[in-house]
């Protein structure tokens, strides 16, 4: 076992972990932060996504202890009470159905708007290309991180 | 809100969803989030290498002995603990939750290894010693169709005379088509927490199950005990299903015999690699048509052969996906003698199961490429035959050869929609210049009648009439749902349709928001489902495109059947008839007079509080349980004639595509689809819907196909493999609604969010076809294979 | 799915990986971006008794050109690499290939060493480091260094030449000169998708004709293929669709890509083919378009 110590949503957290646990696995299980997904275990699904020290990364493809001294924000931190203009959009444009694949959407997406505060249609869709949804034919997702950085 | 004189309703609007907010949080509660047994251990399970194997040696010993290791259950003890699962035929080869002697599809569950967490039980299935007898496998579906034990089902229907009709035909088409497998693979994979109460002798297993809910009479029956010993709980929130989530009862069996064996209760969560290989998919199907017709285009007959490959085992409810679409087996047209063949066959494959489109796709690919190669054989544009053959809108209701009822909608209209929404003659204009550039310019149609809410009596026609004279008759589709008012004036709603995504919490809100005369937000509606405690019936489930029909009926009813009660009440204490209540904005008031009104919180503080004061004869409480039942939906008849689904709504969709000559690849540059759905409960939802199934529809036809080599290994076995579309990769879609009400649903709405799945492979393949002026289109189209057909061409 | 156990090292600097390496040998893996190794972990194909995890290794990720070579610390990100001014200015060629590598978020992670050593035979870095005529700069036991030409360091699938001891420590890339052009090219089913077929090409213009031509291609064969006799054919000429297409079916003729799941051995031929016709045009007119006057 490792010592882990890493400040997840602004809270800090010291564990003991195997070496081997996965990050996805560490924050559903260990900390009981359910709103992570898990879709494949080998990165393509995108579901897992949460940011690490601000870069949008995949959370089954990190081992916990990676994450040593980092801070990791996942889908828990966007509401600051209400929703955020990100998940508003989300919530006007119908772009959930049955939410599996959307919180990894978000993180990855407030990566995207972060670093690219105007992306044009094309970007948004190359960087959705690393996450399946199989409800939404995604041209609802689409819009709203449009709408959400015209409106930001 | 609804408003006193009824005009403006919830239902019709495009309410944003209420289930969002707790999912855009991170706050749903899916399978694997639930921790609803303390202390359950946790389970991986052993799966065969080989596609047919016998399984000489299966050693657990090294693995018993590795440090948190609580036990293994074993395909021996699964076949001494359990029974076969039964299913629509008997199955030549019975189906257990795990093999035994013999492996029969690569994956396939040998052994589950229980401990204290997954990593260690991964860990110990490495320990398992198996020894394989390799045996051949078979993979071909015509070879199976011919091989003694594989043929699990040859039954024939003829209605009309088609002989007669052939006899007359001045074109006849005869073709093959395949449809292969492919799988609707949700993002969230199957979850299972069993634990087996030995004292009761009784399961209870939380599941990301979505019915139908006769597998949970199936999987007790495997379990050998009556079905009010295996409790059957679904959580809030399922991460999508479109029909795969039908099949994880026999996962729901197997872990309970775990729990059973080790005294333990025992959690399952499925990993991606699992689900590819041993969850569901749609069956792969080969169809021979003949289809005779007229000089003038007219559809005189048409004949099927169909051989459906539901894998190694018949799992129920199979054939299911062979005999949905009986009713339709004439699609969208006028035809009026119809034959089909229907084989089931094994063969080395993961059992099949619901999967969106559900024999539509199967169908609709082999009549509309059927329809499509006739147009260009009869010099006619494929929608002038259509135009000549569709079911004309004053012949709804209209009843099909095969038994199905059509209720409502004015195809030909639909068609000519769709046609100016794809600017159809332009297109045509474009191809010809294309052309004469030497360029791959394709344009198809399809047109499909999108059955929904499936009449459970359907797979009994894989029996002859004599076989089904046996036993008691199946029919029908019915839903249970619940509408409280509780003693707060809260108003809750509890449905049974284990929804996965398609907003039925919703939907249930603004009826019954409509009903009782509140907001949709004042409408809590309780997703989970408990067979000990829930309202529900053997239909229930969100499959078939079911809720919007018979699911929203049963909200509808018995919501209907609290706000009449709830103005009787009202009526009493403010002494007047319960015709001059109105229920708006919370309130029970008297028309004409608004001022005398009481709340709902009064209303029904009154019923719980004060039952003293209610009408003579009147129960204390405000609620009601309502059973609805689609009507018309009758066995099969001694002809083998049956209306297997209730409501059917139509699609008419055309497709635009370029292939480039160089690579291969199919461009998409336009579909337009128009979708007839009956009344629309909430548009918001609709679109959802049919992009969603849009999306799989061009999976199916572009991209998606579960593939096995002849030794029966699978070579799609993860994501990098099986392709599923992002976004890139989906075409742009315009769309246009036509509502013609069902009669026979109480909101007049049809089901859809099959529809697209059901029309897309067709439209497509179609428009690829009349690019390369090829006949012979397998899906997927993908660029290599493209490339092949353009080779072949040269 | 989840990884097999193993003993977890996170060394801090070169000196303490290579120890690492070094003490435990084939025993051991390196863990970089994670994104093509954890895949094999959690699925077991991989199964390393130790995993040495160099992500917090110091000055492995410092990105900088040094007398018209630009070096690439292994650990560089890929998007950092992509996004970079420099490497759009200076190797574009590198550049043209990166928005076909993952995804957005996986490019995060992922490094150019450790694409560089994973030696995936469908990956793009590889592919574009023997175009380029690029190095791997290689860390060895004893502290010393070894550069290595692109196109003897990778072997065959999933393997080159680096010792079990040996850690990548930089890729060197020529920086552009006027006049010379690049093109990578790259048709795949999906955005981001393992490639059906690949092929780059760095030359110079001299003259109105072709110089150094280098012509690679990928996916086809167990590691990126040179194709030296591909390039000698257009050296010396003005580059047309005509020459264009004859070295692209030369280059088919050359490969001999095996059937996979995904696409028949004919296909890839011919899309070898068709991608270097398109590699050499479009890295022709990119020349002539720099060319000095």
């Amino acid at each position: 076992m490792i010592e882990l110590a890493v400040t997840v949503n602004g809270r800090r957290y010291r564990e003991q972990v195997a070496p081997r646990l996965l990050l996805s696995d560490f924050l559903r299980h260990t900390l009981g932060l359910t709103g992570t997904h898990v879709g494949c275990e080998h990165g393509v699904c995108g579901a897992c996504t949460v940011l690490l020290d601000g870069v949008a990364v995949r959370s089954c493809l990190l081992l916990a202890v990676q994450t040593d001294g980092a801070e990791l924000r996942t889908v828990e931190s966007l509401a600051q009470g209400e929703l955020n203009p990100l998940q508003r959009a989300f919530h006007e444009h119908h772009a959930l159905q049955c939410g599996f694949c959307t919180p990894g959407i978000l993180m990855a997406a407030t990566d995207l708007l972060a670093h690219n505060p105007s992306p044009t249609r094309e970007e948004v869709a190359d960087m959705l290309s690393g996450h399946l949804c199989r409800c939404t034919g995604y041209e609802p997702i689409v819009q709203a991180i449009l709408d959400a950085a015209g409106a930001t | 809100m609804a408003s006193a004189d009824g005009t403006r309703t919830w239902v019709g609007q495009p309410v944003p969803r209420l289930e969002d907010e707790a999912l855009l949080r991170g706050r749903g509660r899916y399978l694997d989030d639930l921790d609803p047994v303390p202390n359950a251990c946790h389970a991986a399970i052993l799966r065969s290498q080989l596609g047919h194997a016998r399984i000489t040696r299966l050693d657990v010993s090294a693995a018993l002995e590795l440090e948190g290791v609580v036990g293994v259950l074993t395909g021996a003890d699964v076949a001494e603990l359990s029974r076969p699962f039964p299913a629509g035929v008997e199955s030549p080869i019975p189906y257990y939750a795990a093999a035994n002697e013999v492996a029969r599809y690569a994956g396939e569950p040998l052994a589950v290894v229980v401990a204290n967490d997954r990593y260690t039980a991964e860990d110990a299935l490495e320990l398992i010693e198996v020894d394989y007898e390799p045996l051949p496998p078979v993979m071909d579906a015509l070879t199976a169709a011919e091989t003694p034990g594989l043929l699990a089902s040859d039954r024939a229907f003829q209605y009309g005379d088609p002989e007669a009709a052939f006899a007359q035909a001045h074109l006849v088409v005869s073709q093959q088509f395949r449809f292969p497998r492919w799988s609707a693979t949700p993002i969230e994979c199957y979850g299972v927490v069993a634990d087996w109460d030995e004292a009761a002798g009784a399961l209870t297993a939380w599941a990301n199950f979505q019915g139908p809910f006769t597998l949970h009479g199936v999987a007790a029956a495997a379990l050998g005990v009556p079905g009010g010993k295996l409790r059957l709980i679904t959580p809030p929130d399922s991460g999508g299903s479109y029909g795969n989530k039908a099949s994880v009862f026999a996962y729901v069996v197997l872990l309970g015999l775990a729990s059973r064996k080790l005294g333990v209760p025992v959690r399952w969560t499925e990993d991606r690699i699992e689900n590819l290989a041993a969850s569901a998919g749609a069956t792969a199907r080969v169809t021979h048509v003949e289809a005779a017709f007229a000089e003038d285009g007219e559809l005189l007959a048409i004949r099927y052969d169909a051989v459906e490959d539901v894998g190694a085992y018949v799992r129920a409810p199979e054939p299911a996906t062979l005999y949905r679409m009986h009713g339709s087996l004439s699609g969208a047209y006028r035809v009026q003698h119809v034959a089909t063949r229907n084989r089931v066959v094994l063969t080395n494959r993961c059992p099949t199961g619901l999967n969106r489109g559900f024999g539509g796709p199967q169908l609709y690919f082999a009549l509309e490429r059927t329809m499509a190669i006739a147009a260009r054989r009869l010099g006619l544009d494929p929608a002038e035959l259509a135009r000549r053959n569709l079911v004309r809108a004053e012949q709804q209701p209209y009843r099909t050869p095969s038994g199905g009822l059509y209720d409502s909608g004015d195809y030909p209209a639909c068609l000519e929609d769709v046609l100016q929404l794809a600017r159809y003659d332009e297109r045509r204009a474009e191809q010809q210049r294309a052309r004469a550039e030497g360029r791959l310019f394709g344009i198809g149609l399809a047109c499909v009648v999108e059955p929904s809410i499936s009449n459970m009596g359907y797979i009994t026609l894989a029996q002859t009439a004599a076989e089904r004279a046996q036993a008691p008759p199946k029919s029908g589709n019915a839903e249970a749902a619940s509408v409280l008012v509780g003693p707060h004036g809260g108003v809750s709603v509890r449905i049974a349709t284990t929804p996965q995504g398609q907003g039925h919490a919703t939907a249930c809100a603004q009826i019954v928001a409509d009903a009782l005369g509140l907001t949709p937000a004042e409408v809590d509606v309780q997703t989970e489902m408990d067979t000990a405690t829930s309202a529900w019936t053997v239909a229930s489930g969100a499959y078939s495109s079911r809720f919007s029909g018979v699911g929203a009926g049963a909200v509808h009813r018995a919501a209907e059947q609290v706000a009449d009660k709830a103005r009787r009440i009202a009526a009493h204490l403010l002494e007047c008839a319960p015709d001059d209540i109105e229920l708006v904005d919370g309130k029970g008031r008297v028309r004409g007079n608004p001022e005398r009104a009481l709340s709902l919180r009064r209303i029904a503080g009154t019923a719980h509080w004060n039952p003293e004061s209610l009408p003579d004869g009147m129960d204390a409480g405000l609620e009601s349980t309502s059973f609805y039942a689609a009507p018309n939906l009758e066995p099969p008849d001694d002809q083998d004639r049956v209306a297997s689904s209730a409501a059917h709504g139509f699609i008419a969709d055309v497709a635009v595509v370029e292939v480039d000559r160089a690579t291969g690849e199919v461009q998409v540059l336009e579909y337009a689809t128009v979708h007839d759905a009956g009344r629309l409960l909430n548009p918001l939802l609709v679109e959802g819907q049919m992009r969603g199934g849009f999306a799989h529809g061009v999976g199916a036809a572009l991209f998606e196909r579960t593939e096995y080599d002849d030794d029966g290994n699978l070579l799609t076995g993860s994501f990098m493999d099986y392709l599923c579309p992002t976004a890139p990769e989906l075409p742009p879609l315009t769309s246009a609604h036509r509502e013609s009400p069902s009669p026979f649903t109480p909101l007049g709405a049809k089901g859809l969010g099959e529809g697209n799945t059901m029309s897309a492979p067709a439209a497509i393949a179609n428009a690829v076809a009349d690019a390369l002026g090829h006949d012979d289109v397998e899906l997927p189209l993908t660029p290599p294979r493209v490339w092949q057909l353009l080779d072949e061409s040269r | 799915m989840k990884p097999a156990p193993f003993l977890y090292l996170r060394p801090a600097t070169v000196a303490e990986a290579i120890a690492a390496l070094q003490e435990h040998g084939d025993e051991a893996k390196v863990l970089a971006g994670g994104q093509s190794l954890v895949p094999l972990l959690n699925m077991r194909f991989a199964r390393p008794a130790v995993l040495v995890d160099v992500n917090r290794v110091g000055g492995l990720d410092r990105l900088g050109e040094v007398n018209k070579v630009v070096r690439v610390g292994a650990l560089v990100r890929q998007a950092t690499f992509g996004s970079s001014s420099l490497v759009r200015e200076r190797v574009p060629l590198a550049a043209e290939c990166i928005p076909f590598i993952g995804h957005y978020v996986t490019r995060n992670r992922g490094t150019v060493g450790g694409s560089i050593a994973h030696a995936d035979a469908r990956a793009e870095l590889p592919l574009a480091l023997t175009a380029a005529g690029g190095r791997v700069v290689i860390h060895s036991p004893g502290g010393g260094f070894r550069a290595v030409p692109a196109e003897t360091f990778f072997v065959t699938h999933f393997t080159t030449i680096l010792e079990p001891t040996e850690l990548v420590a930089e890729t060197t890339w020529p920086a552009a000169a006027p006049g010379s052009g690049f093109a990578f090219e790259e048709l795949a089913q999906r955005t981001g998708d393992y490639a059906l077929g690949m092929a780059a090409c760095a030359l110079r213009v001299q003259d109105g004709k072709a110089a150094a031509t280098r012509i690679a291609v990928g996916a086809v064969s167990d590691r990126p293929l040179l194709l030296p006799e591909v390039g000698a054919l257009v050296d010396g000429e003005a580059i047309g669709a005509g020459l264009a297409r004859e070295a692209g079916t030369a280059a088919a003729a050359a490969v001999d890509p095996a059937d996979t799941l995904h696409a028949s051995a004919a296909y890839q031929r011919h899309l070898t083919g068709l991608l270097v016709e398109r590699a050499l045009l479009r890295a022709w007119e990119n020349a002539t378009a720099t060319a000095p006057s």
